[in-house]
């Protein structure tokens, strides 16, 4: 009953001082909002319309034939007409062109003859989607006859599955509510005892019967509701603004947006347990935030990168909550399914509230 | 009843050491109940550390630590209800208003929620806080702070109540009136602790500890300090203090030599005798004009006498 009670006196002081700090209530409804925008919209895997340059020194039907062939691809923009491959690389270098095309004069004696390339792509190579994208302009075929290019089949037939339109958004949002989470949640109880320390309200607070673990719930308790928040706003702008659909069951996405909350609360509580100011909390935060981005599958496919990196992205929770959020959301995969992913994600609640509440010290040396 | 300690608090051997440097040094330290027990000493004396030792906040390298009858730091625990304590700074929430802050302090302490309402109210009116009920903390003068501090302080009507340097950002006023709600606390039989580097409240305490480099070099009432201290205090006034110090200066004999305005307070060791001939006889010497006459030791003379004496301790 006592215990209650000062749980309670912490959790609505909390409340309060959260109500009160113009900086924090603008961040809980600010970061999602503003992410989801910039992301939603401006993340843009299906590249479009790369500014390019052009030198035709051949200057025959078949060379116009394919940069108008390209150009339809829309894939990239002709915007410079050069008359040498040296012009082109100048304007590469200007960083005016991210794509060059070169047709050399004998052009159509190299596509007769089929011996080697016939032209040449100048391409930025400080981009990888540029390069992918190279890649993709490479496979347009280029023959005298118009027609049979025309009726040529590809080898394999594409089925895209859950995303069959290709948006952009609904790869992105998902694993965005993760992205966010990450951020707010960390920073916030990494600052919330940082922040009593700093101003000396610890030094009073242990002073008083108050308990360990009532002061670490207390402090946790209150940011769950805000994460949860968090998330209902994410879905609800995903889903009118994006139309991201959630194939699974809404307590299944929730289900996971709850553990992974928790385990970010205490991961946060663990960093403001080694932290002395609220500079270094944030440090120490985003020391972990950045692999979180990279490594998690958020950004690039998992099993693309590194064995190394793989096994290190295992460490972290978003590559986790991305796998289970993706399949609950898009897959609308059972959660029996992914038993696994959840069980990383007690596991590593688990360690660090542990490792947090005896870290954490009523005393002060 | 078992017999119980007449001490509030018991320490004995008591040592903070911090990686080479010595904070606290072997101090024994008796509280008797009911009184206000005052800590003197310059800043980095030990008081700070002391006192977080006495309530559990830092664990003692040595020494053993009793109070109200509980062993610290392994009872802790069970103490956190029956003291209370006042830092340095002010740690409420500034962005909390009066009242929420006593109330939050009030369910911390889990008192029950009717008399946690009346009490918050008693607080309020004996603290003179009641204008400010509905004000954020951080928008309070020194002064309400310190009010405020005090009477979250002593919420749970704490039989120990501890105090590290209360009045450091308090103006005179202020500080007086702060003191007389100390003297009706312990009244009421709650025994003070509270440390000061102000001689004028040094002297108001009942009883005093000197601490210096971390070591407790005095302690006893103010009147027992003073009539125990080993030095005879010589007064001289002199139109021209300035050449009177110099020409004192010169004399072995003498232990220190304060200036206040147009006389010198000049301490000699008791063991010398006329003392105030060789004061006399110095100045004469030097051609100096004086008045000199002996005078009663104060606390200020009390505590340069220990503190330099302990220094050249040291030194020796």
């Amino acid at each position: 009953m006592k215990s209650l009670t000062r749980l309670f006196a912490i959790m609505h002081k909390e409340l309060l001082q959260i109500l009160r700090d113009r900086l924090t209530f603008g961040m809980i409804v600010g970061v999602p909002l503003l992410q989801l925008t910039l992301f939603g919209f401006a993340i843009n895997t299906d590249v479009r319309n790369l500014r390019a340059g052009v030198a035709d020194e051949a200057n025959t039907s078949l060379s116009r034939e394919m940069i108008a062939d390209m150009s339809s691809s829309q894939v990239v923009d002709f915007q410079y007409q050069v008359g040498s491959p040296l012009e082109l690389g100048q304007l590469l270098d200007a960083g005016l062109i991210s794509v060059g095309l070169h047709i050399p004069p004998d052009f159509d004696r190299r596509v007769q003859q089929n011996a080697g390339q016939a032209a040449q792509l100048l391409v930025d190579g400080t981009d990888p989607v540029i390069q992918g994208v190279a890649r993709q302009l490479m496979t347009i075929p280029v023959s005298f006859d118009s027609q049979a290019s025309a009726r040529s089949v590809p080898l394999l037939e594409l089925r895209n599955f859950y995303n069959p339109e290709r948006r952009s958004a609904i790869n992105v949002v998902p694993g965005l509510i993760g992205v966010i989470l990450t951020m707010t949640m960390v920073l916030f109880t990494g600052l919330a005892i940082v922040r009593e320390r700093e101003r000396g309200n610890l030094e009073l607070l242990i002073n008083t019967p108050i308990k360990r673990t009532e002061l670490m719930l207390g402090k946790i308790l209150p940011y769950v509701v805000i994460g949860l928040i968090q998330v209902t706003i994410i879905l609800l702008l995903g889903r009118f603004l994006f139309q991201v659909p959630i194939r699974g069951s809404l307590l299944d996405v929730f289900i996971v947006v709850l553990v992974f909350i928790a385990t970010n609360l205490s991961l946060g509580l663990l960093i403001s347990t080694a932290a002395q100011t609220q500079f270094q909390a944030m440090q120490i935060a985003f020391f972990f935030f950045l692999p979180s981005i990279l490594l998690s599958g958020f950004m690039f496919p998992f099993h693309g990168m590194p064995l190394p990196a793989q096994y290190l992205a295992e460490i972290l929770p978003l590559t986790h909550f991305v796998r289970l959020i993706r399949g609950v959301m898009l897959r609308g995969a059972d959660l029996n399914l992914m038993l696994t992913d959840i069980l990383a994600l007690l596991l590593f609640l688990g360690v660090t509230l542990t490792m947090a509440t005896l870290r954490f010290s009523k005393r002060l040396d | 009843m078992h017999e119980k300690s007449r001490f509030v608090i018991e320490a004995s051997g008591l040592t903070k050491k911090f990686g080479s440097l010595t904070a606290v040094n072997n101090i024994e330290l008796r509280v008797p109940e009911g009184v206000i027990y005052g800590f003197l000493g310059p800043n980095g004396s030990g008081k700070s550390t002391t006192i977080r030792m006495l309530c559990g906040l830092l664990s003692p390298t040595s020494g053993s630590v009793q109070v109200l009858g509980l062993r610290v730091p392994e009872d802790v625990e069970k103490l956190k209800q029956r003291i209370g304590y006042m830092t340095q700074r002010f740690s409420l929430y500034d962005d909390l208003s009066v009242i929420e802050n006593l109330q939050f302090m009030g369910e911390i302490y889990a008192l029950p929620r009717r008399m946690r309402k009346e009490r918050i109210h008693e607080l309020m009116v004996r603290f003179n806080l009641e204008e400010r009920a509905n004000q954020r903390a951080g928008t309070l003068s020194g002064g309400q702070k310190q009010r405020l501090a005090l009477a979250a302080a002593t919420i749970h009507d704490p039989k120990l109540l501890l105090l590290d340097e209360p009045t450091s950002a308090v103006d005179p006023q202020n500080r007086r009136d702060f003191w007389e709600m100390l003297f009706s606390m312990a009244e009421q039989g709650t025994t003070i602790l509270v440390s000061t580097h102000y001689m004028d409240e040094a002297e108001r305490c009942h009883r005093l500890a000197i601490l210096d480099q971390g070591e407790l070099v005095a302690d006893g009432s103010p009147k027992e300090l003073a009539a125990a201290i080993a030095v005879q205090v010589i007064e001289v006034s002199a139109s021209e203090p300035n050449r009177a110090r110099a020409a004192l200066h010169k004399v072995p004999e003498i232990f220190s030599i304060t200036q206040l305005g147009m006389q010198l307070r000049v301490l000699i060791p008791r063991h010398i005798h006329a003392a105030e001939q060789l004061v006399i006889q110095s100045l004469q010497v030097s051609g100096v004009e004086a008045h000199v006459r002996t005078v009663q030791a104060n606390l200020e003379d009390v505590f340069v006498a220990v503190t330099e004496k302990h220094h050249e301790g040291r030194a020796a």
